[in-house]
């Protein structure tokens, strides 16, 4: 059946529409498989180094087979759990504000809008940013000054997690229907009592998944931690020195002349890699089941 | 429960029942015998309006310590630059020094005190550039198959795994780029691109190595695919149906409804996307890093080894010799950290247009 009444136009037409779906089919193609490229190699690369040793021992020195990143992954769960401290209650103190009080207010809508602006901004600048404050300022009261340290590290890494977790906050008290809400405010409840323990319970699993989604974020940033924690070839988890972490360890373990610490390194982005999309994964199955199942 | 019922009053029987619509002059209203007790009691389980208030306003500081983080941000940015602003100015963006005696160009010489951030800027634009060139088409493809020609059960899968793209950290895609990518760019494409474009000047077969400003861009532009898809599927869900089958009963094929009925109902939120996705690509450290070859020159010759004003605070910062070498980096970190926001903020207000402010993705 032609399309149109010239037969050469609608040829045309015809072989257009076929070709172009074909070029998206390509496209689709060409993304997903560096997406595959990536995970095949990994695991292919990263599995054989894969061994008790790699989460028990720190490494050796140079030149020197064995050893692991027993204390990059430690340092890491420091850090990010100092981000976390930094980042989770004042991004979840944000969302309940945008969700809560200031609904449709002009302030609302500006700090929206920064958040999703200082999500862009790239993670290095946060880094200088939190050198500059932290680092290289010594201020005799306050400690942690003066010096690398993992704290810095933790405050980088929690400064990013801010935005994150408050817009997704937002987004999931949004989906509280109001009949909860004006139930507990009928029955008497303070206001600050009826948010906390009621709506934000009501939509805990949205924002514990808006918290994770962050976090496996935060896990895998680098150049943040590049020279506010520095790096250990040591165990330490004193917040006061510098802290080794997993993705920082994987980047200068990359870039070295070593193999032994390129098999390191491999194994290492396979750990990280799983942890994350392990997060992903969870966080997209929470989601698409519905997070309020404890409303209406 | 037993505590509420103790305060209440005994009420004799014989008051009169107040409620009777028709009664006498209404009495004004008796103060509950009990009112005070019953407000300490309330005041000590933070039933009051101070609480409700201290709450409101601790909510209030969080969400406001946006706005402080980034005014932090940039006000510590600007005090530690201040050393290269006086020393270099405005020039320290577009100029640079020249050796007196052999005439080269000084651009980045830590030792002897030249600082530009020409080069630098140089290999950002480019590569951003490029990784543009490359991501831009794919992703809108990605994203025409995924929301207009892909059948149901392989929507959610796809979808899916494109944002896990986006979920990779950027020191994992540097090292699979520097171990992978490279020797593959290396081996295969770049004598094809000296073969076949090498007539315009930009390939040249000078750099033995692969890495370059070709490497950092196929790296950043898998990078920014996940995002710029996203946000387009996103933009052309946002096109209402009926645009779609006015086209449809005009007897358009799906490519003419795709181009006629959504993509030029969705271009404004696709050019904003499509900046968002440079933004990132302009701000993406580590694997450019990797990948760029990192040596603060210009050249014509895209194979070239380069570097980016992301790639370069992450390789001098830590082990900066002197103060001015620092406070150069801090500057190009600001001016780093000023073209992000803009460039973001830009992107923002488009895809808001298109889908009318609801909340925006932030992947």
């Amino acid at each position: 059946m032609p399309l149109s009444g010239n037969p050469i136009r609608s040829k045309i037409r015809a072989v257009t529409d076929n070709t172009v779906t074909g070029l998206a089919v390509l496209a689709t193609v060409l993304v997903i498989a560096p997406l595959v490229a990536i995970f095949v190699y990994l695991i292919y690369k990263g599995a054989a180094s894969l061994n008790l040793d790699f989460f028990t021992k720190i490494p050796k020195p140079v030149g020197e087979v064995g050893g692991g990143m027993a204390n990059a992954i430690v340092g890491s769960a420091v850090l990010l759990a100092l981000a976390s401290l930094i980042g989770i209650p004042i991004g979840i103190g944000g969302g309940i504000y945008l969700a809560e009080f200031g609904r449709g207010t002009k302030l609302a809508n500006a700090i929206r809008f920064t958040a999703d602006v200082l999500n862009g901004v790239p993670s290095i600048v946060m880094g200088v940013a939190a050198y500059a404050l932290i680092v290289s300022t010594h201020i005799s009261l306050i400690p942690f000054t003066g010096h690398f340290s993992a704290f810095a590290g933790g405050v980088a890494l929690g400064i990013m997690m801010i935005p994150t977790v408050c817009r997704t906050t937002e987004e999931m008290l949004l989906m509280v229907p109001h009949a909860v809400r004006e139930a507990a405010l009928g029955l008497g409840v303070p206001n600050w009592r009826s948010v906390l323990a009621i709506t934000l319970r009501t939509a805990s699993p949205g924002v514990i998944t808006g918290c994770m989604l962050a976090f496996a974020r935060v896990a895998g940033e680098t150049a943040p931690l590049i020279f506010t924690a520095l790096g250990n070839s040591f165990w330490s988890v004193d917040l006061n020195r510098p802290i080794a972490a997993l993705p920082l360890q994987i980047y200068v373990y990359a870039l070295s002349p070593y193999d032994d610490w390129h098999r390191l390194a491999w194994a290492g982005a396979l750990v990280l890699i799983v942890l994350i999309v392990a997060a992903v994964s969870l966080v997209r199955y929470v989601t698409s089941r519905g997070v309020l199942k404890g409303a209406s | 429960m037993s505590e509420i019922r103790a305060l209440q009053p005994q009420i004799p029987p014989s008051q009169p029942n107040a409620s009777s619509a028709a009664s006498g002059p209404a009495s004004p209203p008796q103060p509950h015998p009990a009112g005070p007790e019953i407000r300490k009691f309330l005041r000590e389980r933070g039933n009051s309006a101070a609480a409700d208030r201290s709450f409101q306003i601790l909510m209030v500081l969080c969400a406001l310590s946006i706005f402080g983080i980034v005014a932090l941000i940039a006000i510590v940015l600007m005090m530690r630059s201040n050393m290269a602003w006086h020393q270099f100015g405005l020039k320290f963006f577009y100029t640079y020094d020249k050796d007196p005696v052999s005439g080269d160009a000084l651009f980045w010489d830590p030792v002897n005190g030249h600082f530009s951030a020409v080069p630098f800027i140089y290999g950002t634009l480019v590569s951003s550039f490029l990784s543009l060139l490359l991501a831009v088409p794919l992703a809108i493809g990605v994203a025409i198959f995924l929301t207009e020609m892909c059948p149901k059960a392989l929507r959610g899968p796809l979808a899916f795994l494109t944002e896990l793209l986006a979920a990779i950290p950027s020191v994992i895609y540097g090292m699979w780029a520097f171990f992978i990518l490279v020797p593959l760019l290396r081996e295969h494409v770049n004598p094809w691109l000296v073969k076949g474009l090498g007539w315009s000047g930009l390939f040249v077969d000078d750099n033995p190595t692969g890495l370059g400003y070709v490497s950092a861009g196929v790296i950043l532009a898998i990078m920014i695919l996940p995002i710029i898809s996203s946000l387009t599927r996103e933009v052309m869900s946002a096109v209402p149906h009926s645009q779609r089958e006015a086209v449809l009963a005009l007897g358009a094929t799906r490519w003419e409804m795709i181009r006629m009925g959504v993509l030029r109902n969705a271009r404004i939120g696709i050019v904003g996307a499509v900046i968002l996705g440079l933004g990132r690509a302009l701000g993406e450290t580590m694997a450019v890093a990797m990948v760029i070859g990192n040596s603060a020159e210009i050249h014509h010759n895209l194979l070239a080894n380069g570097s980016s004003m992301a790639s370069v605070i992450a390789n001098e910062y830590a082990e900066a010799s002197s103060d001015l070498h620092r406070s150069a980096l801090t500057e190009l970190g600001l001016a780093l950290f000023i073209v992000t926001i803009l460039v973001n903020a830009l992107a923002r207000i488009l895809v808001w247009a298109v889908t009318r402010g609801a909340p925006a993705e932030n992947r």
